[in-house]
């Protein structure tokens, strides 16, 4: 492997992390200004500085003032904690989370000088196992966090959390199964290519018209396990103050919110990936639009490019905000109903779906 | 390259495992299982049994051993030795007389190998094709035993976990 393939491999890494750091943050404000518009409120509004901004954007406030509070506030390690383990929980929370998007693609081929850059960390083969394998660690973190504080709040959340994720992740894992199957491969880039056929010249062929079941399942099974509104019994603020990160302040404390909103992100990574096309435009081929009719519109490879990411892009943020909708507008679920929907409607529906399209397949020959 | 990564790799999942069993706090002796698991997952990744590799990590690393840890926590197991006096000791002896048959037999076995070159493997090996291929061709006989084995398995947890009914006067 030569300098330059290590320097493009190490730039992709390095595109991918920003993108998933900065769109939590982005995220963030969303979630305090569109929280704000949802329950009639102002939201975040009282930063400027030294008083010489024209105007009080809430976005300095959620951006700069707050990362530059948790920074400097004081890191409080509960007495009787377990001191590694209570150090070690929000590294294990935010890791897995950051290396699933590895795998995720977020463009087609980009041809540069020469060199065929695939975008796309990883070009893993199985890489939905992969994504599954690191989704399934992040449950460390909670776990470890909510065992390490030595406090009864703590250890409750984490153990509402552990019961919550495992199981969910069941229902999550059986719904791809389905995707998978319509597909009929595990490499991530391959799905997305094979989306980039259309309906009668004209409407996308996206998964989620092939597997709508899929999808719901998915969806749902995807916000259980960021533990969200209406799923965020592990934390559950009326109840455990804060759940597994009652005990943590600070940087640690927002490195498990950090957590939180890069998970949101994954999920949406995933579904776009996975049922809306990816990095696909519609009517986009690789030398621009074909319009239905048979008219071309030629566009340089850059612009294909350009537009793909930015359709990635768009279709990964207009998910997390469809997350955040549902965040502000339903109630909290009892633990006893969380346990039913996850092990009673959704493991069976995804089973069902698994059965119906391994039928279709069959019958389709 | 290779061959000092997997020595690497291998080196430190001999200490994980010996801090499973070596570790007295088992909440911690939990955890070395767990990144022994996932360690053994890297040296799978090695050998290109990605498929092998992926799916350690999803059953052992991510589910069985959070369940380890779960019945750990809600039993609230610390340092504490459950057995003691004269059966503590009887225990460690047949331990040992365990381990060290073990040892023995180990022994045999690598003086008996060939150790040659396995060559290099073929192009999609331990990819999820082929394991589904030899998987469902092979041995499909052991695959669908084994699933209902774990159905078995499954059906008797949620009998055992249902709640207590009352007993009905008859």
């Amino acid at each position: 492997m030569g300098l330059i393939e290590v320097g493009i491999a190490g730039a992709k890494a390095f595109a991918v992390l920003m993108l998933v750091l900065h769109m939590s943050a982005v995220l963030l404000w969303v979630e305090r200004k569109g929280s704000a518009l949802i329950q009639d409120r102002i939201g975040a509004n009282r930063a400027n500085i030294f008083g010489v901004m024209p105007v009080n954007l809430g976005l300095i406030n959620t951006l700069v003032a707050d990362p530059l509070k948790l920074l400097t506030k004081e890191d409080v390690v509960p007495a009787g904690a377990d001191k590694l383990l209570h150090f070690l929980a929000p590294f294990l929370a935010v890791f897995p989370v950051m290396v699933t998007f590895a795998a995720i693609p977020f463009g087609d081929q980009l041809v540069i000088g020469g060199h065929t850059i695939n975008l796309q960390v990883a070009g893993l083969d199985i890489g939905i196992l992969y994504v599954l394998a690191m989704s399934s660690l992040a449950v460390y973190g909670v776990v470890l966090g909510g065992w390490a504080s030595n406090s009864r709040w703590a250890l409750l959340g984490a153990i509402r959390g552990s019961a919550q994720m495992i199981s969910y992740e069941i229902a999550m894992g059986l719904a791809l199964i389905g995707a998978v199957m319509t597909f009929g491969t595990l490499d991530m880039q391959a799905i997305a290519r094979a989306q980039g056929h259309h309906f009668f010249g004209l409407i996308p062929a996206w998964g989620v018209f092939y597997q709508p079941l899929a999808f719901l399942v998915f969806l749902i099974a995807g916000i259980a396990e960021t533990k969200r509104v209406p799923f965020d019994l592990p934390e559950g603020e009326s109840e455990l103050i804060s759940g597994y990160f009652t005990e943590y302040s600070g940087m640690k404390q927002a490195a498990f919110m950090l957590s939180d909103f890069a998970e949101s992100v994954v999920v949406a990574g995933l579904a776009t990936t996975l049922f809306f096309g990816a990095w696909q435009v519609p009517l986009l081929f690789r030398d621009g639009f074909h319009l239905p009719g048979g008219a071309i519109v030629a566009l340089p490879h850059l612009a294909v490019v350009g537009l793909q990411i930015a359709s990635f892009t768009v279709k990964v943020f207009a998910l997390c905000v469809f997350q955040i909708l549902v965040r502000w507008t339903l109630p909290r679920y009892r633990y006893d109903q969380v346990m039913d929907l996850g092990w009673k409607y959704l493991l069976p529906l995804a089973l069902a779906n698994m059965l119906v399209t391994g039928i279709v397949i069959v019958l389709l020959g | 390259m290779g061959a000092a990564l997997f020595l690497l790799v291998a080196a430190l999942t001999v200490v994980a495992a010996l801090g499973v069993i070596l570790h007295p706090n088992p909440v911690k002796s939990a955890l070395f299982l767990v990144v022994t698991l996932f360690l053994l997952a890297a040296v799978f990744v090695l050998l290109e049994a990605h498929m092998i590799a992926a799916l350690q990590i999803i059953v052992y690393a991510g589910a069985i051993m959070v369940l380890f840890l779960f019945v750990i926590m809600l039993l609230n197991l610390r340092n504490d030795d459950p057995e003691r006096g004269r059966r503590r000791y009887v225990l460690r002896g047949l331990a040992w007389i365990g381990g060290v048959a073990l040892a023995i037999e180990l022994a045999l076995l690598v003086r008996g190998a060939s150790v040659g070159s396995a060559g290099s493997a073929p192009a999609g090996y331990g990819g999820a094709a082929a394991v589904a291929r030899s998987l469902y061709t092979d041995f499909l006989l052991p695959f669908e035993l084994t699933s209902i084995l774990l159905l078995a398995a499954v059906v008797g947890a949620v009998v055992l976990a249902q709640k207590q009914r009352r007993p009905t006067l008859s």
